[in-house]
Formats: structure tokens, C-alpha cells, sequence
């Protein structure tokens, strides 16, 4: 070890202060400013991207359409038609409904998927995860399409039923209805079910589950007493992961949806496009948001409230 | 004090993580070459601490000078100091040349002789040729070594380890003690050791700093701090020990004596008591320091006690013996050397005596 | 390993099989349809044949296309990584005040229905008078990918103790060389995830581009306004099938990366 020696130690020359600015050195004695620093530019975008867009719909919001231009006298009238006129509190409600439904439906049925993958898949787990969620990888929009085949007039389903003779006629409310929308939905976002679903199942620890098999749970008992509580976290993520963006949908509706099937997403989009009514576009979005944020609040305190009485 | 006495000296250092405070007003100096050992349990700031000695903390209040330089504006990777971490971290993507090597990219040495470097340090750890092993093909013995060698070939001023010993098992922990023992002699090092384990502070330190909540209690030789302590924290932090309070009893200039708890008047020299009559006094006694007989010794201070429970420990037995005029049970260790005590193993319930000398005494500061 | 917990579910085993086949068959139509010798994408097929796939050569639009989405994809992938790999870095590795707040800021896309953000972003950039552009699109996507990049990278920031970075500052490495060194290594494979995952979202983002392009259409928008036109179609199915090829070899590239990359560090 004597022998090993360095061509220069390192504090020979003096060890070398911090210098520079009041800035710098602030920098250098303060994380909490460090870690600012480094995330200013995420936070820029953020801010650029999500609070400046947002205020300004919400001025929008409160303007009126004049002609071609807008009437910029603050007003409510737009917020007062989207509440009195039918066909807005119609829309929103249905978005919300076929939401539900399409997200209910996809987390019942992706919960088993999770859960065999979870506590019955030993080897090659991660080959299953892949397999379950590599169809999301294709264009969201060819997906769509692709129901379009299978449930048109001339799609799988109705020429298949009809070449082997069990029904005469195509079946119309496959397509153009909110069923159609309802099952491409469910279809298009299960990978958001599953991952949610299948990491909080993961985390269970398996002897919590022995331990309540030695206390005297059967299978079933067992399952939600433990096992569906504990996975509670998943479930919740999922339905958020998936109810938010889909009540917003466009092209699902837009493509499968018929005149029965459009929801707000459409609607809006009309006002930006067609119709040409940015402040009343405007309006719906935040009216949306603002219900959004709302059923969420409402599905969090039932599902801790229903998930308190289980346990 | 001579200037290598104050090789690291730490100045009235606090430091508070918002209104936590984990070290409050430290003032203390480590020697060149010393082998110190920061003892707590967790949570008393000794890992704080010594990461303001490396510069990943800096302290609130107070300074902390590495050979006479001042270190609140040096960075840690400036700091004339090298470390080996609770973890090890031992970088996962580098082999275990490259890791022992990383500290030297600044040096600029030539290819070969970075690698005669690495081999010597490889050497000195005792693990020669295993330059590229993969770090993941690596024990947790292994691990420790690298970490160590890593920051030894740099030869820093003051090594600075962090519980190096407590990932290993009980067994390698005992080898590793005493090669690392051997190593800071070798190499000569100032070495700053943190650990919970106090057996090991013993075993392996010059010197110990008891610390407890934020605050040095004492700092000591490791007989010192176990012959010695200076409060009832460090006594009882430190090995088993049996506490008494008391009262002084003074009759003139020349008798002194303090009347405990269960073992009635000691006689005792003004020399060793310097508190006036009356005052309470809080006194200790180890368990070895009693001795145990069948019937009461010839002479000397002895009190008669019953067994409550012993227990077999191999070389020696521990017994707890409950003693008129004291709550708790008095622990007692004596060697197995014979074990049958007038041709009987003892018994709960049975009557003994204990027997202990006045010099065995330990007086503590009232807390 | 069949532990009581454990012991095998028929029942499961065929539910689990029932459900691939379900997620797998919709996404098969579209290199089936990329086959069949009519311009009509409905049953019965017609018969085996590559001519839509010839005719994708003498198609630029779609090329031009493609290339647009592209560009936007990797100028997007590798800015919402860099801006993600320094915002990981300063969640996981700092003391700061108010950071549950900012990561919930952040994570905020992932709860908003993309429509708000592609009409809020409209409206913005029509009032500042920004033309329409792929660069509007650009700071659309990045919007909506910024979060995918930190929750990517995050955890692979949260699993490497953080005494690596500060062993290397106390070997002597600066904060640069302690990143070039140390950290960029460890978090590789996190960084090559991000970088995939949001090249692929960007490059399927219909909607914030719906709202944001101007006259060069991205992918997405182009086998929108295809959808309406039979005759075009079928070589943009020739097209999808094609990425769909490329985007499952990228998967399987990007887990075994991953793969690699856990166990180099275990």
C-alpha cells in the first residue's frame, strides 16, 4: 500500500471554493432550488401547455358568438344554454353512460385476465403481459376500422350468422348504435385495464392470502375479503385510466357511433369545426372537465366507503 | 493538543432537517491515524454526521475543518476524504477493475499504470485477479472489499465508513473486523467507522463517541467507555450493567461512605466521593464484577439474594439474583469455569451470596 | 410450485386463452384485409393479393405522411425523455417543497380527455396567431407525452440506491461526469423505453392532431381522411400492416433491452 501512490493528492493545491454568484451559490447550498431548476423546463411546458390553454378557454368560455367573430362581453349564456338546452345535458349524458359501461365492462373482464397472470402463470410472465398488450400497439384508429368490419352490415358477425342460416337479415343495431361504440371501447383500451390490474395483483403477498385460507376462508370468501381489497388500488386506476379519456372519445363515436352513438366529444368537436361556435366549444369542455372531476370524486368516496364495509 | 490530534475537528455542528434537529451542538477532534467509531442506535445522527464529514449534508450551524481546512464550501468531490457505504454501491455496470478504478479518471495515468494500481489494491484486499469479475457475480463479502479498496487506492486523508459490517453475516463480520483492524494499520489512515453495534465499536476502535439523540454523550478509549461510563445512557448502551441509587453519608473529613439500595453501606474514599452528606448519587456495578458464593465470604462488602433465573451462555452463565431493598433482579456473570456450586447445579429459588469490591464501583452523573 | 394458493384453474386457463383470441382478432383484420384483391374492406374475401402493396410505392402522400409523423415522433420522443429524465431526476434524488404537488401537475394528462387539450392548445395558439403547423402538433404530443416519459422513468430513478451517485461524488466525480458516469448508464433502459413509448404514442395520436395540423397531415390524419375514400384505402392498409410488423419487432426489441437491462443489475 506505501508504495501505491498518486501523482498528486488532491488537496495539495487547496481545496477550491465556490465562487460565482449569489445564484449559483444559492444553486449549490439549496436542493429545493437545484431540483426547480432542473424541472423548470417540464414545469414551462406544463404551464405553456395546460394552464395558459385553459384560462384562455375559460375567457372564451364566457364569450358569445357574433357573426363570424365573438362578442367579448363576459357572459354565462353559454354555460345557461349548455344546461337548459336537451341535446348538450343529452350528450354529456350518454358520454358518461356508454363510459361507464365500456369501463365497468372492460375491468370485469380484463380482472380474471390479470388475475390468472398473476397467481397462475409461473413462467414466461412477462411473455404473457407482452402478448396481452402488443395489440395497443397498433393504430388506434385501424382498431376502430376494424370493429367497423366486424360489425357491419356485410361484417363478420352478420354474414357469418346469416351464411350458417340463423338469421335472415343483417342485424342493424351492431353498427351506428351505442352498443358499437360500447364494445370497441372496451376493446381499444383493455391494455389500460390490465396493467393497473395485474401490478396491484402482483403486489399481493402470497402468504396473506395462505393466512386467511388458514383462518377458515374458502376460495371464495377468501377472494373478497383479500384478495378483490387489496387490489382495490388497481381497479380504482384502471377505471380512471379508462373512463376519463373515453367520455372525451372522437373517432370511436365518430366512426361507429350513428347519430344515436355520438357523445360530447363529437359535439365539441362540431363547435370548433362546423357549427363554428368556439365559445359554446369551449363551454362543453369545461363543463365536461368539471364533471369529470366530480364523478371522480364521487367514485372515489363510494368505492372507499363499499371497500371499508367489505373489509 | 498536538495538531495531529485535531486531524478532523468538528466545531459546534448542528444540523436540522427543517424542525427535526439531527445533530445539535457536536464539538470533538479525531487524531491522524486514528480508528474512530461513531456508536448510536439508530437514528441518534451518527450517519448524519458522518456525511457531513463527506459533504453530502451540510451543517446548519458550526464547521468542520480536515486538516486545518475549513470544508463548508468544499463539495464532496473535492473533500480530501473517501467513502464505503452502508449499500456498498458497487456500480452495477462497471466490473471490479473499473469500479476500484473510478476515482483515477481525474489523474490521467497511463493504461498499465492504472491497472499495476488496481492490482495492488486488489492484493491488499486479498482478492487478487478478480479485476473482471462482473460486479453482480460478486458476495456480500466481496462487495465490502471493493468498496473498500475503491476508496483506499485514492488515498484520501480520512476514510469514512458507513456500517460497513452490518450486511454480513455473523460469522464474516468477526474475519472482517479484524482484517479491517489490520488494514488501517497497514495503510495508516484516519478511519471513521459508524456502527450500532457496540461490540464491534469495542473490538475494532481507538476511540468511540457514544452518541444519542443528536448529542455526544462521551467519547472514550473502548475501557474507558465500558470501566468508566459517565452517565446511566452510556452504561447501559454499553455491555449489561446494574445501576443503584443512593445517598452519601459523610461523618467528618476522613469517612466517607454511600448507603445503595440493596447493598447497604459502602465505605467508600473522599478521594472517589467529593459530594456532600445527603446528596443522592446514582452508582453501577457490571455483573462480572459481583462474585457468587454458597456462604457469606470471610470478609468484604457481600448481601444474601435468591436465584430468580440464569441463564447458559457458554463460557460463562448469566444469573439474576433479586436482593432485599431492590426492585429489579441484579444480573451476575460468572465464568463456567466451575460451574457446580458446592456439588450442585443452581436452582431457582435458591439462597446466595454477592460479593463485590468498593474499587468496582462506578459513579455517574446524576441525569 | 403448485403451492395450494397456486394450484391450476381450468376454468381460467380457457377464459385467458378465449381473450387473446378476442383482442387478437380485430387487430389481425387489418394485414388480412391488406391481402384481399377488392378495394371494399368487407367479407367474403375476394382472393389473395400483394397489388396494394405495389401500388403503396406510387402513393406519396402516404409516404409524405409517414415521414411527417416520423419527424414528430422522434423530435417529440427525444424531448419529453430529456425533460423527463431531468424532472425523474429531481423528483427522486432531492429534498423539495411542494413535490407531491408538482408530480400530480404533471401526471395531469393522463386525466384529461385529449379533446380539452387539443381545443385549449386550438385556442391558444389561433389567439397568439401561431399558424397550424407539425409544430404545432409537436407541442401537442409533447404535452400528452411528457407524462408517459416521467412515469417510465421514474420508477427506473426510485430503484437505483442513490449512495451509486454519491459514492461517485465522493470517488471525485462532479455532478456531469457523475451523470455521464454513473446514472445515464444505470437508467439506460429506462431512457430506451420512454424514447419507444412515446414515439409510438405520438405516432398514433389522432386527436391532439385532429385539432393542431395544419396542411401537412400527420399519419393518423391521413388514414382519416383515407377512411372516406375506398380506393386509397387498401394501401394504407398495406401501410398499417406494415408498421404493425415494425411496431411488434420494436416491442420485442424494447423488452428484451429492458430485459437486459434488470439483469445486469441484479
Amino acid at each position: 500500500m506505501a508504495e501505491t501512490s498518486l501523482p498528486k493528492r488532491r488537496t495539495t493545491e487547496g481545496p477550491p471554493r465556490a465562487s460565482g454568484s449569489a445564484f449559483l451559490r444559492l444553486l449549490r447550498r439549496s436542493e429545493s432550488a437545484r431540483a426547480y431548476v432542473m424541472m423548470s423546463p417540464t414545469l414551462l411546458i406544463m404551464t405553456l401547455g395546460i394552464v395558459v390553454p385553459f384560462v384562455i378557454l375559460l375567457v372564451i368560455s364566457l364569450w358569445t358568438r357574433a357573426g363570424f367573430g365573438f362578442d367579448t362581453t363576459p357572459t354565462l349564456a353559454n354555460y345557461a344554454r349548455s344546461w337548459n338546452e336537451p341535446i348538450y345535458g343529452t350528450l354529456l349524458l350518454r358520454s358518461f353512460w356508454i363510459s361507464g359501461v365500456a369501463t365497468a365492462i372492460t375491468v370485469l373482464l380484463c380482472y380474471p385476465m390479470a388475475y390468472y397472470v398473476a397467481f397462475h402463470v409461473h413462467r414466461n410472465k412477462m411473455m404473457w403481459i407482452i402478448l396481452m398488450t402488443l395489440p395497443f400497439w397498433t393504430s388506434y384508429l385501424l382498431r376502430v376500422f376494424a370493429w367497423k368490419v366486424i360489425l357491419g352490415y356485410e361484417g363478420v358477425i352478420n354474414s357469418g350468422l346469416m351464411s350458417a342460416g340463423l338469421i335472415e337479415a343483417p342485424l342493424s343495431f351492431l353498427l351506428y348504435s351505442p352498443t358499437a361504440v360500447i364494445i370497441t371501447l372496451a376493446h381499444a383500451w383493455a391494455a389500460f385495464a390490465i396493467l393497473p390490474l395485474y401490478v396491484s395483483l402482483e403486489k399481493i403477498d402470497r402468504s396473506l392470502l395462505e393466512a386467511a385460507t388458514d383462518l377458515g376462508d374458502g376460495p371464495v370468501a377468501r377472494f373478497f375479503r383479500v384478495t378483490l381489497p387489496l387490489s382495490m388500488p388497481g381497479v380504482i386506476a384502471a377505471s380512471f385510466l379508462i373512463f376519463i379519456p373515453t367520455t372525451g372519445d372522437y373517432i370511436t363515436p365518430a366512426l361507429l357511433g350513428g347519430p344515436d352513438g355520438a357523445m360530447i366529444g363529437n359535439l365539441i368537436q362540431l363547435q370548433f369545426g362546423a357549427v363554428n361556435n368556439w365559445p359554446m366549444g369551449a363551454t362543453l369542455s369545461i363543463v365536461l372537465m368539471l364533471w369529470i372531476a366530480a364523478l371522480a370524486l364521487v367514485f372515489l368516496l363510494v368505492t372507499r366507503k363499499v371497500q371499508g364495509r367489505i373489509t | 493538543m498536538t495538531p495531529s490530534d485535531r486531524f478532523i475537528s468538528i466545531r459546534n455542528v448542528s444540523k436540522s432537517f427543517g424542525a427535526f434537529t439531527a445533530i445539535e451542538e457536536i464539538s470533538m477532534d479525531i487524531g491522524q491515524g486514528e480508528f474512530f467509531s461513531l456508536l448510536g442506535a439508530s437514528g441518534c445522527g451518527k450517519t448524519t454526521l458522518l456525511r457531513m464529514l463527506a459533504g453530502f449534508e451540510s451543517p446548519t450551524k458550526g464547521e468542520i475543518f480536515i486538516d486545518d481546512q475549513p470544508m463548508s464550501d468544499v463539495p464532496p468531490h473535492h473533500r480530501p476524504v473517501n467513502m464505503v457505504f452502508q449499500s456498498y454501491a458497487i456500480f452495477p455496470h462497471l466490473n471490479v477493475g473499473d469500479n476500484i478504478a473510478y476515482g483515477l479518471r481525474k489523474h490521467k495515468l497511463a493504461a498499465a499504470r492504472r491497472a499495476e494500481m488496481v492490482e495492488e489494491m486488489l492484493d491488499l484486499i486479498k482478492l487478487p485477479g478478480y479485476g473482471n469479475r462482473k460486479a453482480n457475480e460478486l458476495s456480500g463479502g466481496q462487495r465490502q472489499r471493493i468498496a473498500l479498496a475503491r476508496a483506499l487506492i485514492l488515498r484520501p486523508k480520512v476514510l469514512l465508513l458507513d456500517e460497513p459490517l452490518g450486511a454480513l453475516d455473523k460469522q464474516l463480520r468477526e474475519q472482517m473486523q479484524l482484517e479491517l483492524r489490520a488494514l488501517q494499520r497497514q495503510v495508516g489512515i484516519t478511519f471513521v467507522f459508524v456502527t450500532h453495534d457496540q461490540e464491534e465499536a469495542l473490538t475494532l476502535s481507538d476511540r468511540i463517541a457514544v452518541m444519542s439523540g443528536g448529542k455526544v454523550l462521551q467519547v472514550d478509549t473502548p475501557a474507558g467507555l465500558y470501566e468508566t461510563p459517565r452517565t446511566r445512557a452510556v452504561a447501559s448502551f454499553i455491555g449489561t450493567m446494574n445501576f443503584f441509587r443512593g445517598t452519601v453519608r459523610r461523618n467528618g473529613a476522613a469517612m466517607a461512605a454511600i448507603e445503595a439500595e440493596g447493598l447497604g453501606t459502602i465505605p467508600m474514599t473522599t478521594a472517589q466521593l467529593t459530594k456532600p452528606d445527603g446528596a443522592p448519587v446514582q452508582i453501577a456495578l457490571r455483573p462480572e464484577k459481583f462474585s457468587l458464593s454458597a456462604k457469606r465470604p470471610e470478609a468484604g462488602l457481600a448481601v444474601e439474594g435468591r436465584l430468580c433465573t440464569s441463564a447458559y451462555m457458554g463460557e460463562r452463565s448469566q444469573y439474576y439474583l433479586s436482593i432485599p431493598g431492590k426492585a429489579e433482579p441484579v444480573a451476575v456473570s460468572a465464568p463456567n469455569t466451575h460451574r457446580l456450586m458446592g456439588g450442585h447445579d443452581l436452582s431457582e429459588g435458591e439462597a446466595l451470596w454477592l460479593s463485590w469490591s468498593p474499587e468496582s464501583i462506578v459513579m455517574l452523573d446524576t441525569d | 410450485m403448485s403451492s395450494y394458493i397456486k394450484r391450476p384453474n381450468r376454468a381460467l386457463q380457457v377464459y385467458a386463452v378465449l381473450f387473446l383470441i378476442v383482442l387478437y382478432v380485430p387487430v389481425l383484420f387489418i394485414p388480412l384485409f391488406s391481402f384481399n384483391d377488392s378495394i371494399y374492406v368487407r367479407f367474403p374475401l375476394q382472393g389473395f393479393t400483394l397489388q396494394w402493396y405495389g401500388e403503396l410505392w406510387t402513393r406519396e402522400p402516404v409516404w409524405n405522411a409517414l415521414w411527417n409523423s416520423v419527424k414528430v415522433g422522434l423530435v417529440v420522443s427525444v424531448i419529453s425523455t430529456v425533460l423527463g429524465v431531468m424532472a425523474a431526476r429531481a423528483i427522486t434524488r432531492t429534498r423539495m417543497r411542494g413535490k407531491g404537488a408538482l408530480v400530480t401537475f404533471i401526471m395531469m394528462p393522463l386525466v384529461i380527455p385529449g379533446i380539452i387539450f387539443g381545443v385549449a392548445l386550438l385556442v391558444l395558439l389561433s389567439r397568439m396567431g401561431v399558424p397550424l403547423s407539425l409544430y404545432t402538433v409537436g407541442l401537442g404530443h409533447l404535452i400528452i407525452c411528457l407524462p408517459f416519459a416521467v412515469a417510465t422513468l421514474l420508477p427506473r430513478f426510485e430503484g437505483f440506491d442513490p449512495s451509486m451517485e454519491e459514492a461517485s461524488a465522493d470517488l471525485g466525480e462532479n455532478g456531469w461526469w457523475t451523470f455521464w458516469r454513473v446514472t445515464f448508464p444505470m437508467v439506460m433502459p429506462g431512457i430506451v423505453a420512454s424514447l419507444l413509448l412515446t414515439f409510438t404514442i405520438s405516432f398514433d395520436e389522432f386527436i391532439m392532431a385532429f385539432f393542431l395540423t395544419g396542411t401537412d397531415p400527420t399519419l393518423p390524419m391521413y388514414i382519416w381522411g383515407q377512411l372516406r375514400f375506398p380506393k386509397e384505402f387498401p394501401s394504407v392498409l398495406a401501410m398499417a400492416a406494415l408498421i404493425l410488423f415494425v411496431s411488434f419487432a420494436l416491442v420485442f426489441l424494447a423488452q428484451w433491452v429492458g430485459r437486459k437491462g434488470l439483469e445486469d443489475q441484479a
